[in-house]
């Protein structure tokens, strides 16, 4: 048995400890907003957060989170509220929409660790996330305008 | 009449091409690239079903706002509290139909905008496409095929609605108008909501004449509009097929031969079953299925087992070697697709002539999604939960598999993340397998496939060579055009041949985007030559266009250098007779600052074409860095695609197919070594990330004509004007895709 | 530079020593550093010769991948730039939400291409990049032995770092489908201490 906190709530599973996060969330947990796209950690969309950081779960082991804080995409505002979740409204990022789960929980990390970031910052940070779509460019644009939403909303 | 609902027709299963075919022969045998010449006749000609499909009837007597909601006709449906659902019958993948097809609806019927919702269609007659017969999507017809239909069901229900108010009142309807879901009498200012007349609605028969709008009078078709699916891709809950998740549902993967239709011979499964959580190891036509409590035992289960294949027929295929195969072939004229003056004399009087010979490799689609199916089949029924583009076949593919008549098999059409054409299989492979699957699961089971089953599970974009040879006169005019095309027909073996294939032999998708070049070339020949070989291949973004877009744009940029013209005035001159063309030419030569300086380093590209009827022309400024790494700086873009429903979901089409361009035009192969596919996982077929994408800047060109195709047509003219801007800057052709930075490194041999 | 602490490695060996391909390494490492000042001195000739066997598995994959020019990690045995334009940042553990640890585990992941792993997975930080990648020997040789540009480590504990850092032990453990280093661990051990030992001698 393995117990770590999902969005806040303590949860325990019974799968092996070499079983990787994304699974566990996916299958035994039923929460299906973290993707699965190549299995090896190339395109980004199993991105959550163990303890703030980003991580792939498509291949960190159960074993790592163990007692651990992970957020999921359903965790990170509960009613579309985070600056990022606004910013991909206004800019209509999402195509097909099946990376962008990770697309933004990747930003997320972006930004709290530099709330005013340069493209070559977005490149920096967001190049570790395969949109097959194309929808990189307004990824971008909403990257920056989460960036003032965050400011706009921060008092005085 | 071949559009009204015919529950024995819906119910038939899809026929082979040898039998005669259930579905309306009219529109059934409308060839794709046809499609939208005869799109005059499906306005004029077109009955509107004003009933509720079956299925459609079921799901609204388990939807919570039930019995009394107002079904006028199978795409919408309008609850008591005024909430109006729209029944969307083809698939969003992420072209934003679920936004663009309720606008058209809504433009007519005029409800709240905040009220609308989507759902998925049920299989069924009342939901195939306006001409080709079949629920499916494909082809950047949607909106195009939709046009007419999705508007005139909003309005049947405006008008019943308003008749509803209107004998409530005892007025006569033509003395009310609608607003934001109500209806209002205009003398006296009564007013009903949507919701309120319901049930008064349910009592009247629908309209016979439905009159629409003037598009003057849109209020709704051609604003930017938000998405109506955002939200729920932004905060985890957009179901796609592999979110599905049913009580007791198993787990399965399928371990498939190493060689296109390789066979089991025999399989080991004894360490297989070791692992925890694995409950069956069977084969399956495809391979062997290995089915778990989970996804991940599944997953170890299926590297545990040992597998000894007959590996068959293609077990020497070899990629290099058919490149020097096509090469030679394409030396030799193929079966003519199409002939205009006379293309051999003209060359033999040229004053000039030019050859060229460009090779485009195997594609795969690669969709963020894998390919996934969840199947639940009982003894007199079959559930399919998946992202399909192709309802109909599927339907029909799984009936039979299932041992049940098509009308016993459900197919709930979930989000598609990516289709890219890969989801509209004419074998239905990753639905009828799931079938399979399901017959040993006992339970019902999600077949899911990995990434790397995924790159290697063929229906690849066709490899092919386009040869070359131009004629110019002394002043560097091109008079005669010589194109051969080698390479494997998409419809071949599948029921579409029919359709597709013309009684030459020549698929019309093999040579599209070339036969009907729109230049002004005075003699033209473009001919065919169509191998068989056994790799599974299927349409892709753009299809046809995907490889003469870049042949021939290429081709036309070295005609122009040999002759000493500008490109884009080349281009110019020879589109002279096409006003559309010349016009998105000119808007992209004046956005892009074309001919006006660069910084050093950069050179500028361009390129045209013309696909699913639209017109979309290229600037791409581009730079090379010493070790060959091409760097793409910027992208403008003008599309003429007819009237725009939402314009900027098609800005966003735009951007997202010159991305798509791009990361074949730079990244992607599918090569074949002994008949084994060598690519695994995105670290060897990559995918163009955000460091590396550029800036895009898109131009609409306004237009009042019927809307064209949105989907696909960016991809075409973006490889080609990044050639051709590497051409401009280096003085290098790239005449082989994808560009390989060892052919531009400064002092390489590339041909030039 | 790779932060190094050679106590704390020495005395983890012993729980390493669990019949491991890798732990027999390390105790025999441990035993060569313990063992040498006993030899006689080797002449410069035979340094420098130490050397060029040290240069070979320095500049071989597994340890040039992490010493690379720019700030970008290679990857792969033909040393290519890292995908997804990975970068060095402040710390050597990459920036924002591509760390080193988004997706490096604390151990190898099995397949091939799959994570490769360890606790400690980093690049030398911007202040001392150590970089290996197309350096000629004399020139690595000299950058070894320049205090300013080894963040004032002596070759001591460069050598340390080689015979008993956790990472550096990787190389020779590097999971499915990647080439170790030409020299084992304790012939390159060995050879880096005739090196030192005879005055640290560079090539020409």
């Amino acid at each position: 048995m393995t117990s770590f906190f999902l969005n806040g709530q303590p949860v325990t599973v019974d799968d092996d400890p070499s079983t990787p996060l994304l699974w566990v969330i996916r299958d035994s947990l039923a929460l299906t907003g973290t993707k699965f796209g190549c299995g090896m950690a190339l395109c980004g969309a199993c991105t959550v957060h163990l303890e703030g950081a980003a991580i792939r779960s498509c291949v960190a082991p159960l074993s790592r989170v163990s007692g651990k804080h992970v957020t999921t995409i359903e965790g990170l505002s509960p009613d579309l509220s985070h600056p990022l979740q606004r910013a991909w409204i206004e800019i209509d990022v999402p195509q097909c929409g099946y990376c962008q789960s990770g697309q933004i929980m990747s930003a997320a990390v972006l930004l709290k660790e530099n709330p005013k970031p340069t493209d070559k910052d977005i490149d920096e940070a967001m190049s570790g996330n395969i949109c097959r779509c194309g929808t990189y460019s307004r990824i971008r644009r909403a990257i920056h305008r989460a960036s003032q939403l965050a400011t706009e909303r921060r008092p005085s | 009449m071949s559009h009204l609902y015919d529950p024995y027709k819906s119910t038939s299963p899809l026929l082979t091409p040898e039998s005669s075919s259930p579905l309306p022969a009219k529109t059934w045998q409308v060839p794709r690239r046809d499609f939208l010449k005869t799109s005059a006749a499906i306005g004029g000609g077109l009955c509107f079903a004003a009933y509720v499909p079956e299925l459609a009837a079921r799901a609204l007597n388990n939807s919570p706002a039930n019995d009394v909601s107002f079904a006028p006709n199978a795409f919408a449906r309008i609850a008591p509290d005024s909430l109006v659902t729209i029944i969307i019958n083809h698939s969003e993948m992420g072209q934003g139909i679920y936004t663009s097809l309720p606008m058209l609806l809504n433009e007519e019927l005029e409800a709240d905008w905040s009220k609308i919702r989507v759902e998925a269609a049920p299989v069924d007659a009342a939901y195939n496409h306006t001409v080709f017969g079949l629920q499916m999507t494909g082809g950047s017809t949607t909106t195009p095929s939709e046009w007419e239909r999705f508007r005139k069901m909003g309005a049947m229900a405006r008008l019943m609605l308003v008749e509803a108010a209107a004998q409530k009142w005892s007025v006569p309807a033509s003395q009310c108008h609608v607003e934001k879901g109500v209806v209002i009498h205009n003398a006296s200012g009564r007013r009903a909501s949507y919701g309120s007349l319901v049930s008064a609605a349910l009592q009247l028969k629908p309209p016979t004449d439905i009159p629409l709008k003037d598009p003057k009078q849109f209020t709704l078709i051609g604003k930017p509009t938000r998405r109506l699916d955002t939200p729920s891709k932004i905060n985890g809950t957009a179901q796609f097929g592999l979110d599905v998740h049913l009580p007791g549902m198993l787990f399965a993967l399928v371990a498939r031969p190493p060689v296109f239709g390789g066979k089991v011979e025999n399989f080991d499964a004894s360490e297989a079953l070791k692992i925890k959580g694995v409950r069956a190891v069977e084969q399956v036509p495809s391979g062997v299925a290995v089915i778990a409590d989970r996804f991940w035992p599944a997953k170890l289960g299926r590297d545990k087992l040992k597998i000894s294949w007959d590996e068959g027929a293609n077990a020497r295929l070899s990629t290099s070697q058919m490149l020097a195969d096509f090469s030679k072939q394409s030396a030799s004229p193929g079966t003519i697709a199409k002939k205009t003056g006379d293309a051999a004399a003209a060359l033999a009087s040229a004053a000039k002539t030019i050859t060229a010979e460009y090779d485009v490799p195997y594609l795969a689609h690669a969709m963020m999604e894998p390919l996934n199916c969840v199947v639940d089949l009982r003894p007199d029924s079959c559930e399919i939960w998946t992202g399909t583009q192709f309802e109909t076949v599927d339907r029909a593919n799984a009936a039979q598999v299932a041992g049940l008549p098509p009308e016993k098999v459900q197919i709930h059409t979930t989000l598609l993340g990516g289709g890219f054409g890969r989801r509209a299989n004419p074998a239905s492979d990753f639905v009828v397998e799931a079938v399979h699957v399901a017959k040993i699961a006992k339970a019902a089971v999600k077949v899911v496939w990995t990434r790397e089953d995924d790159l290697a599970g063929g229906w690849y974009r066709p490899m092919w060579h386009d040869r070359f040879v131009a004629g110019l006169d002394a002043a560097g005019n091109p008079t005669a055009w010589m194109h051969t095309i080698v390479g494997q027909s998409i419809a071949q073996g599948t029921l579409f041949a029919q359709y597709m294939i013309n009684k030459e032999g020549v698929d019309s998708t093999s040579v599209e985007g070339a036969a009907d070049i729109l230049y002004g070339i005075p003699n033209l020949q473009v001919d065919l030559h169509t191998p068989k070989i056994g790799v599974p291949v299927q349409w892709w973004r753009s299809v046809g266009h995907s490889h003469t877009g870049f042949s021939v744009e290429s081709f036309f940029d070295e005609v122009a250098h040999a002759g000493g013209k500008d490109p884009y005035e080349l281009r110019r001159q020879l589109l002279a007779n096409q006003p559309r063309m010349s016009a998105v030419l000119n808007l992209v030569a004046e956005k892009s600052g074309w001919g006006k300086p660069l910084p050093p380093g950069r050179g500028r590209g361009i390129a045209t074409h013309f696909s699913f009827d639209s017109y979309v022309a290229q600037v791409v400024e581009a730079s090379v860095e010493k070790d060959g790494t091409v760097r793409v700086h910027r992208v403008v873009c003008a599309v003429d695609c007819g009237r725009v429903v939402n314009p900027d979901i098609v800005k966003a089409q735009m951007e997202g197919g010159i991305i798509f361009g791009l990361t074949a035009a730079l990244k992607t192969e599918i090569t074949l070594e002994n008949g084994r596919v060598q690519q695994k996982n995105f670290h060897d077929y990559q995918m163009l990330r955000m460091f590396e994408s550029p800036e895009i800047e898109v131009h609409i060109v306004p237009s009042e004509l019927s809307p064209t195709g949105v989907g696909e047509p960016s991809v075409p003219p973006v490889a080609p004007a990044l050639t051709n801007s590497i051409f401009a800057v280096t003085g290098k052709r790239v005449r082989r895709l994808p560009i390989r930075a060892a052919d531009l490194v400064a002092g390489s041999g590339a041909r030039s | 530079m790779t932060a190094v602490n050679a106590s704390r490695y020495r005395h983890s060996s012993g729980l390493l020593c669990s019949g491991s391909a890798l732990s027999l390494l390390m105790v025999c490492q441990i035993t060569v550093i313990h063992a040498a000042p006993r030899g006689p001195k080797p002449d410069a000739n035979a340094s420098s010769e130490a050397f060029l066997q040290v240069y070979k598995v320095f500049t071989s994959p597994r340890c040039q991948n992490c010493h690379p020019p720019g700030d970008s990690p290679l990857q792969g045995d033909d040393s290519h730039v890292h995908l997804q334009n990975v970068r060095r940042g402040k710390d050597g553990h990459g920036v924002y939400s591509m760390r080193c640890n988004t997706c490096h585990q604390t151990t190898n992941l099995p397949g091939d291409h799959m994570p490769p792993g360890n606790p400690k997975w980093l690049l030398p930080t911007p202040e001392h990049k150590m970089v290996f990648v197309g350096r000629s020997p004399a020139e690595l040789c000299r950058q070894l032995k320049d205090p300013k540009q080894t963040g004032g480590r002596s070759l001591q504990q460069l050598l340390e770092h080689v015979s008993s850092d956790d990472l550096v032990g990787w190389a020779w453990d590097p999971g499915d489908g990647r080439t170790p280093p030409p020299l084992s661990r304790a012939e390159t051990v060995a050879q880096m201490k005739i090196w030192v030992e005879g005055s640290a001698a560079c090539p020409q």
